[in-house]
C-alpha cells in the first residue's frame, strides 16, 4: 500500500508523536505541532493515535492513493476535493485505488494532518517516523516529501465513512490568539516595566514561525534589569551562559522580537528566556497564520495543570465519540 | 555558587547551578544530572546537563511539579561534595580558519551583527584586545578547549577552553541570530567555542570551519558508526589549523572513508588542572602528540 505524492505542498512532513529521549543531544522530540488534531485524525480512520500521518503547512498536497484505505484530515480549515468531489474535513471518507486527494486554498488554522488507515510505514529513526530536516532525521529520507515520493502505508483496515469529530471537540486558536505563560526561567532579568508590558502589549506572528520556533513582533523593546554579565554570557544584557531551553519557553534575543519554542526545538543556547507557554498551549501555536494577533496571558502552575487537565480531557472526549 | 530552581512551563525544572561559568559549576551540573538519571523517578522523560546548568523534564500528569522539585532539591549537597574528575578523551580538530563560506555567511548577515563594517574575527580580535587577527586565531587554537554541553541542534558542542580566567576570550552572540549558518562552522559566543554539526540557524560569530563532520544520520561515516553523535561532555578537544589544500585533502579523506581523527584517552582533574594549568595542558597535548 502507497501514497504517491503528485504535488508536495510547502512543507509537508511525515509527522507522528515524537521521539523523546534525545533531547540532551539536541535532537528534538519532534512530532506533530497541533497534537489534538493529529491524534484525532488517527482516530477518524480507527489507527493508534501515534501512527504516523502528514502535517501540511498553508498548502495541501495532492496525492494519489496505492489502494482502498480510510482517510480523515484535520486541523486547519482548508477545502478538500476527492477527485475533483468536496469532502468534508474532521471526518473519515474511503478512497479506492487511483484517485487523487488534492486540496483549495487555506481558509483558518496553519496546518492539516492528513491520516490514512494503516499509517505511515517508513523505517523509523531512533523510534520515531518523525522528520527532523535540520538533522536529515526520520520521515521520508529525512526531508520534507517531495513529488513524484512513493510513501509506504502499514497494513490497515478500512472504517465506515463519515465518522466525524464534533465541532465543538475541533480546538481553534481565538483572536486574538490567546497563549498562556507561565513566567519563570530568566524573567528576573526583565524590568517591572517591561514585564508588565510583555502581557499589555499586542503581538502578531512574524513570518519566521516555523516547527523549530514561532517569532512575534509588535509589542515594545524590552528593557532588562542592569547588572555587570556573568563571566561568559556574553556583553549583551539579553546574553546567558547558554543553558538548556525547554518546548514552549520565550526567548527574546536583544530584547525585541519573543520566539516561542516549538516541536523542532533547540535544545539549548545563550539567550535570556522569561517563561514558557503552558503545555496545553502548543498544539494552538501550530495553527497561527503570520501575522494573526497574539496576546500572552500570565498564569499560574495550579491554572497550567487545570489547563492541561481540560485539554486532556477533551481528547478523551473525541476518543468516546468515535468508539 | 548561587544555585537556582525554576520551573520552565508546566513540564520543565531548570537548575542554574550559577550565573557564569566555571568548570566546577559545570562539574556540579553534571554530578546533579547523573544523580537524578540514577534516580529513576517515575515520569521524568529527559535530562540534560548544560554549562553551569541543567533541565529535567518531566509529565506532571505522572509527578506533580512541586514533588519533582524537591527530589531535585534533595540531591544538591550530595552533587557539590563529588569528585570532580573524569575519565575522557581528547580529540584534535581540524579547523580553516578565515574560509570563504562562512565569510559569505557573514557578509549576508551583516546587518544583524554588532559590528557591519568588519568580519566576525576582526571584532572579535579587537575587543578582545588582540592587534591583529592571526593573534587571537593563535590565541583560540593554542590551549586545549572542554566540552561542557552539548545541544542546540544535532550533537553540537560547546567547548570552555582551560586557561585561567583572565585569558579566556569572550564575544556577544548576534544582535539578531541568522537563519543561515554554513555546516561545520567554528563558531563562538559568550566564552564558548562551537561546532555547527549542520546547516541552520545560529547567533555565535563565525572564525572557520572543520571538514571532519560530527554528526551522521545515517552512520556511514567510519568513527560515527556506533551513534551519530560524536562529542559529549567531558570530551577534550584541540583545534589544529589547516589551509585549503589541508582541507580539501581531509574533506575527501571523509569521503572515502578513510579519515581518522586524532584521539587519545586521558585523565581529567579539576583540582590538578586548577593547581598548573599550563603543565596540565602540556600533558593532554603529549598524549595526543603520542596517538
Amino acid at each position: 500500500m502507497t501514497l504517491e505524492i503528485i504535488k508536495p505542498g510547502l512543507a509537508t512532513t511525515i509527522q507522528d508523536l515524537g521521539r523523546p529521549g534525545y533531547f540532551h543531544l539536541g535532537i528534538p522530540e519532534g512530532g506533530a505541532m497541533d497534537r489534538l488534531a493529529f491524534r484525532a485524525a488517527n482516530m477518524l480512520v480507527g489507527n493508534d493515535e501515534g501512527a504516523a500521518g502528514l502535517e501540511a503547512v498553508f498548502m495541501g498536497p495532492e496525492i494519489k492513493f496505492g489502494a482502498e484505505m480510510s482517510v480523515a484530515v484535520t486541523g486547519a480549515e482548508m477545502p478538500m476535493f476527492l477527485d475533483g468531489e468536496p469532502r468534508e474535513t474532521w471526518t473519515s471518507f474511503t478512497v479506492k485505488p487511483g484517485q487523487v486527494l488534492s486540496f483549495g486554498f487555506l481558509k483558518t488554522g496553519a496546518r492539516i494532518y492528513i491520516a490514512v488507515s494503516g499509517g505511515i510505514d517508513t523505517p523509523p529513526a531512533l523510534g520515531s517516523r518523525s522528520t527532523y530536516p535540520i538533522g536529515a532525521l526520520g520521515g521520508f529520507e529525512g526531508r520534507a516529501i517531495a513529488a513524484g515520493d512513493v510513501i509506504p502505508v502499514g497494513d490497515g483496515s478500512v472504517v465506515a465513512e463519515g465518522r466525524v469529530v464534533p465541532d465543538a471537540l475541533r480546538r481553534r486558536p481565538g483572536s486574538p490568539a490567546e497563549l498562556r505563560v507561565l513566567t519563570g526561567l530568566y524573567w528576573h532579568r526583565l524590568t517591572e516595566k517591561s514585564q508588565k508590558a510583555f502581557f499589555d502589549d499586542d503581538w502578531g506572528v512574524a513570518p519566521e514561525a516555523d516547527r523549530m520556533g514561532y517569532r512575534f513582533r509588535g509589542g515594545q523593546p524590552m528593557e532588562f534589569v542592569d547588572r555587570p554579565q556573568p563571566f561568559g554570557a556574553g556583553s549583551d544584557p539579553s546574553n546567558i551562559v547558554d543553558g538548556c531551553y525547554s518546548y514552549g519557553s520565550i526567548q527574546v534575543p536583544g530584547g525585541l522580537e519573543p520566539i516561542v519554542l516549538h516541536r523542532d526545538a533547540v535544545s539549548g543556547g545563550g539567550y535570556f528566556t522569561l517563561g514558557a507557554v503552558i503545555s496545553a498551549d502548543m498544539d494552538l501555536i501550530g495553527q497561527l497564520q503570520p501575522n494573526t494577533p497574539v496576546k500572552f496571558k500570565r498564569v499560574e502552575m495550579d491554572e497550567a495543570l487545570a489547563a492541561r487537565a481540560d485539554r486532556k480531557a477533551m481528547i478523551s472526549e473525541i476518543r468516546q465519540s468515535l468508539s | 555558587m548561587k544555585t537556582r530552581y525554576t520551573y520552565g512551563g508546566d513540564e520543565h525544572i531548570y537548575v542554574e547551578i550559577d550565573d557564569e561559568m566555571s568548570l566546577d559549576a559545570f562539574f556540579i551540573a553534571l554530578s546533579l544530572s547523573n544523580m537524578v538519571r540514577e534516580a529513576n523517578i517515575p515520569g521524568v522523560t529527559e535530562i540534560l546537563p548544560a554549562n553551569a546548568s541543567f533541565e529535567v523534564r518531566f509529565d506532571p500528569d505522572v509527578i506533580a511539579p512541586d514533588a519533582m522539585m524537591d527530589k531535585i532539591k534533595a540531591f544538591e549537597h550530595q552533587a557539590e561534595a563529588q569528585e570532580k574528575r573524569l575519565d575522557t578523551r581528547i580529540i584534535e580538530i581540524p579547523v580553516y580558519y578565515e574560509d570563504p563560506w562562512t565569510h559569505e555567511t557573514l557578509m549576508r548577515f551583516r546587518e544583524r551583527h554588532q559590528d557591519p563594517t568588519g568580519s566576525d574575527l576582526d571584532y572579535a580580535a579587537r575587543i578582545n584586545g588582540y592587534d591583529t587577527v592571526a593573534d587571537f586565531i593563535e590565541a583560540h587554537h593554542s590551549q586545549p578547549w572542554f566540552v561542557s554541553m552539548v545541544g542546540f541542534v544535532s550533537g553540537l558542542p560547546f567547548l570552555y577552553q582551560l586557561v585561567e580566567r583572565d585569558k579566556q576570550l569572550e564575544v556577544p552572540k548576534y544582535l539578531r541570530p541568522r537563519t543561515d549558518t554554513p555546516k561545520l562552522t567554528v563558531g563562538y559566543g559568550g566564552c564558548f567555542s562551537c561546532i555547527y554539526s549542520v546547516r541552520g540557524a545560529g547567533g555565535y560569530q563565525m572564525f572557520g570551519i572543520t571538514p571532519m563532520p560530527i554528526f551522521d544520520p545515517e552512520q556511514k561515516i567510519s568513527y560515527l558508526k556506533d551513534f551519530m553523535v560524536f562529542f559529549k561532555p567531558g570530551d577534550i578537544v584541540k583545534w589544529k589549523p589547516i589551509d585549503r589544500a589541508e582541507y580539501d585533502r581531509i574533506t575527501e579523506a571523509v569521503e572515502d572513508g578513510t579519515y581518522t581523527p586524532r584521539i587519545a584517552e586521558v585523565a581529567f582533574d579539576l583540582d590538578a588542572f586548577n593547581d598548573d594549568m599550563t603543565g596540565f595542558n602540556a600533558k593532554l597535548m603529549e598524549a595526543l602528540n603520542d596517538a
